[in-house]
């Protein structure tokens, strides 16, 4: 085993995971500074949720050293629990009690004491937007009531590291902003997140560093910067109406990617719109009409595709709308 | 605080929670107290007329009565760890408690939570059922001593059973299981001296309802609330008690804490 420096962050080196035969996670390794959102991402079945369980104590890993705000995960597993708080993936609260109680339960699990209790109670109620609802019970809430309530017993005692798994899957888009407003807030108060999502925009929004998780490893680990920053830039596609005209295009533009069966040329492109502007006087200059262009800007899902292979293009394409810009 | 004091306020909590839960749950409440009830009714006027005479040569529906009670309040027993089972899986299968495994709270507190919030469910249960019964006209010459001693081992045996459906619960791998499982408790209620002499039963069958555990604490408490001795029924069923509660109580546990190594779903 290695060991990992105290930090007052996440800090996890070559976590291992099996279940049965079926390797989980394969010497995963992870880190988050105090105060950062750290995005893991993947698809379905990369090892995730097994990654944020390990971390937040539920189950053991196979090897690995991990510590939590300077708590090692394996040693002292109960310091860890006190200073974290877990938003998994199916929702933590209890179902016969109203929202109020759910709160107040886990104010005096943390034994925050009746009066200061009452007060966080309160506090998160109104941050959350649950005050209306505080005495209804569950049964009465919506999707996105629930998630917030989740969250807001996550943060009953005020922990310096979350953990959210999965955090706006299933949330309808107001709630999905309303929930990153939310994991922005509490990362400039200082908390440290880990998130999961599949969700590559989510990751792109709120993360500071992101690692992408496949198959159990990581496949790449970065700012959002830098991993735009490590697949092929931006271009530009021109669709023609014939053959000829594709051709001479090509002829023009010799840097360009031909593509015979779509009539369709690809040029490099930075994404500005003085670049776009000279492409498209140089074609007019040479009398070439283009039937119509769409503009690609690198984004997250190049990255994704670039370092995970193309299995995971059909998930992908049900949740999200094509990044490009589409010009006639 | 101290762990002691962490245990007591975290188990406090818990026991909140599971009596808050049978308040909202009612239904399924109603029905374990119900069932009971509605049980003896049937015991008592469609059985206990023929059931009654082969008691003695002048007894009847009444005297049937008198005899059947100690094994309705078993029955309550029963019917009610099947709730604590229920309530064990729900617990188990929903996603609350890996929040709690994820707090620095007291471990065995989710389930002292459990047993204290159902064996207060289980005296309320017994307490209505001695209540109709006494308005169908059951008549005991125990006195206070007596009574006392007769709802204190049921609540013992109530005590063991609930950890025992604690543990069926926890290995119930869904809320149906858990709600199946403890229904061999009625059966074996039937096969020991609740309902019926064991004396009455043919050989082997007599052989093994007097050597169960319900047997012993059905004459004890028989024995207690009529007057009559209890000879060593009492010591059987005490030991009983004390052995089931442990081994129970040792798989209980066990089975919790081996749950945190589980493949998630």
């Amino acid at each position: 085993m290695t060991s990992v420096p105290a930090s007052t962050g996440i800090a996890a080196r070559d976590v291992c995971k099996s279940f049965g035969d079926h390797l989980v996670l394969d010497k995963v390794s992870l880190a988050a500074e105090e105060g950062t959102i750290l995005a893991l991402l993947g698809p379905n079945g990369a090892g995730k949720t097994t990654m944020v369980r390990i971390l937040s104590t539920l189950i053991p890993a196979d090897s690995g050293s991990m510590r939590i705000a300077g708590h090692d995960v394996v040693t002292d597993p109960d310091g860890v629990r006190a200073v974290i708080g877990v938003t998994g993936q199916f929702s933590a609260v209890d179902n016969l009690l109203t929202g109020a109680e759910n709160l107040q339960m886990i104010a005096d699990l943390r034994h925050l004491g009746r009066e200061a209790g009452r007060r966080r109670v309160a506090e998160l109620l109104e941050q959350f937007e649950l005050t209306d609802a505080a005495h209804k019970l569950l049964s009465t809430y919506s999707g996105g009531m629930r998630r917030r309530l989740d969250l807001a017993m996550t943060l009953v005692g005020k922990p310096g590291v979350i953990f959210l798994d999965e955090p706006t899957t299933g949330l309808d888009p107001r709630s999905r902003r309303t929930m990153w407003q939310i994991i922005r807030a509490l990362a400039s108060a200082g908390v440290t997140i880990l998130l999961t999502t599949q969700y590559l925009d989510e990751a792109d929004q709120l993360a500071d560093r992101i690692a992408v998780l496949d198959q159990g490893r990581i496949v790449a680990e970065g700012t959002p910067a830098e991993l735009k920053s490590r697949i092929p830039g931006g271009h530009v596609r021109l669709h023609f109406a014939d053959p000829q005209l594709l051709h001479s295009a090509s002829e023009l533009l010799p840097a360009a990617a031909p593509d015979q069966d779509e009539l369709v040329l690809q040029v490099p492109a930075d994404g500005t719109v003085d670049s776009l502007r000279g492409l498209l006087d140089e074609l007019h200059e040479a009398r070439i009409s283009v039937e119509r262009l769409s503009v690609h800007t690198p984004d997250l899902d190049d990255v994704f595709f670039a370092v995970t292979g193309s299995h995971v293009t059909a998930q992908l394409n049900g949740d999200h709308a094509p990044q490009g810009v589409l010009l006639s | 605080m101290t762990t002691l004091a962490h245990t007591l306020s975290d188990s406090r909590v818990m026991l909140r929670r599971n009596l808050k839960h049978q308040l909202r749950y009612p239904s399924m409440t109603v029905m374990l107290i119900g069932l009971p009830i509605v049980l003896l009714l049937l015991f008592v006027y469609v059985f206990g007329g023929q059931l009654g005479a082969g008691l003695g040569a002048h007894e009847g529906r009444g005297a049937y009565l008198n005899y059947v009670v100690p094994g309705l309040l078993l029955l309550t027993v029963a019917s009610a760890i099947q709730g604590t089972s229920i309530m064990v899986a729900m617990d188990m299968t929903g996603g609350i408690i890996d929040r709690f495994r994820t707090m620095a709270i007291a471990r065995a507190s989710v389930l002292t939570g459990h047993v204290l919030g159902s064996l207060i469910q289980t005296l309320v249960a017994i307490a209505v059922l001695i209540a109709v019964a006494f308005g169908l006209g059951f008549r005991s010459a125990a006195g206070p001593l007596q009574w006392l001693a007769a709802i204190g081992i049921l609540a013992l045996f109530a005590f063991a059973l609930i950890w025992l459906a604690v543990a069926l619960g926890l290995a119930a791998k869904s809320v149906e299981t858990a709600s199946n499982t403890p229904m061999i408790l009625f059966l074996l209620l039937f096969l020991s001296s609740g309902f019926v002499a064991t004396a009455t039963m043919p050989t082997g069958l007599r052989q093994f309802a007097e050597y169960q555990p319900l047997t012993p604490v059905a004459d004890t408490v028989r024995g207690l609330l009529s007057g009559a001795a209890i000879g060593d029924h009492a010591i059987a069923a005490i030991a009983w008690s004390i052995g089931i509660a442990v081994v129970a109580y040792l798989w209980a546990i066990r089975l919790y804490n081996r749950r945190r190594a589980a493949e998630p779903k």
